[in-house]
């Protein structure tokens, strides 16, 4: 078992060239998302939990540059190990306009599925994956927990793939 | 791991910049006028200012996280339209002292406080060079790596440790005395 602290980052995130795995989660109550069915380019922002100030940043600054993404044609999506009531709430409260998706039941399975799953504390590592529109994984990268990663390098990566 | 995000766009002409440009140390923040955490680091930053004196520049760009602030753009906006008129650091200091009231006639009081032509900011709300100025702001803070509100470059590169008063100080007293 490796310990992930802010300065010792040891990563099991997928990297570059592996298909991402597909899924299918509750975006909202009845209302699932699955991966295959998305067109183009994908950015997935895991993200530990909803309502944490870090986490509230994070987000917010992917909404101020989701124009910039569309404009590539990609779309961002959100995943947290949090119940849908949960991210319905935080979606509102946040006016965020992209999917906010449950990997609650059963718990994380998706974020082990792409390597950022936290045993030590059963939330979801602070990772970026950009899916290209075959959905391989193009870029990946793991933020320490407790910092916001921005979004400049997502966005780097999916002007990269055109 | 990455290195830390650096500043994309360099601090150049068009910049609200106070202080001189051989400064040691180039402080870039970019900001929300609504956050709260904005209005918190803008009493550090202050006391940064009086600390360093002359080895510190300070530069203020627009980071208005308008789906948790509704009230940050525009007055991100007013301030640059002020600006036009070089009182852009009164505005600046204006409304950070004012925070919690940034309604459409409060914005209006604080441009008559600052002695800017109210009329003449009316006409540069209208006109849109201002909502460019802001966008592109915007914009370059999410090439920079900016990863919330407030977001310090120090010279170039994005400062990711506590902006608190003693910690800030000291990290930048640390890059002030590096040979």
């Amino acid at each position: 078992m490796t310990t992930n602290t802010p300065d010792t980052l040891v990563s099991n995130a997928l990297q570059p060239g592996v298909q991402a795995p597909d899924f299918s989660l509750l975006a909202a109550p009845g209302q699932k998302v699955r991966l295959s069915e998305l067109e183009g380019p994908v950015v997935l922002i895991f993200y530990p939990a909803d309502w944490s100030p870090v986490c509230g940043d994070e987000l917010s600054m992917f909404e101020s540059a989701n124009n910039l993404f569309s404009d590539r044609g990609a779309q961002l999506v959100g995943i947290a190990v949090d119940g849908v009531w949960s991210h319905v709430a935080f979606k509102a409260d946040r006016r965020l306009n992209f999917p906010l998706l449950a990997d609650f039941h059963p718990k994380g399975e998706v974020a082990r599925a792409y390597g950022v799953y936290r045993d030590q504390d059963g939330v979801t590592e602070r990772a970026l994956f950009v899916l290209n529109a075959e959905h391989d994984v193009a870029w990946s990268y793991v933020s320490p927990i407790g910092i916001s990663p921005g979004v400049d390098g997502a966005l780097r990566a999916v002007e990269a793939l055109s | 791991m990455n290195n830390r995000a650096q500043l994309v766009v360099p601090v150049g002409p068009d910049d609200h910049v106070e202080g001189s440009d051989d400064a040691a140390i180039t402080l870039v923040e970019y900001g929300d006028y609504q956050c709260p955490y904005c209005g918190q680091a803008y009493v550090i930053v202050k006391q940064l200012q009086r600390d360093f004196g002359a080895s510190l520049r300070l530069v203020f760009r627009n980071m208005p996280l308008t789906n948790v602030h509704p009230q940050a753009e525009l007055a991100a906006e007013t301030a640059e339209a002020v600006a036009l008129q070089g009182k852009f650091w009164p505005m600046h200091d204006v409304l950070f002292e004012n925070q919690r009231d940034l309604s459409g006639p409060a914005l209006l009081r604080y441009v008559e406080d600052v002695g800017a032509d109210l009329s003449e900011v009316a006409n540069s709300l209208n006109e849109g060079a201002v909502q460019m100025r802001v966008k592109d702001d915007v914009e370059s803070g999410i090439r920079s790596g900016v990863n919330g509100t407030p977001t310090f470059f120090v010279n170039g590169e994005r400062y990711d440790a506590s902006w608190e008063y003693d910690a800030f100080h000291d990290y930048l007293q640390e890059v002030l005395d590096q040979p």
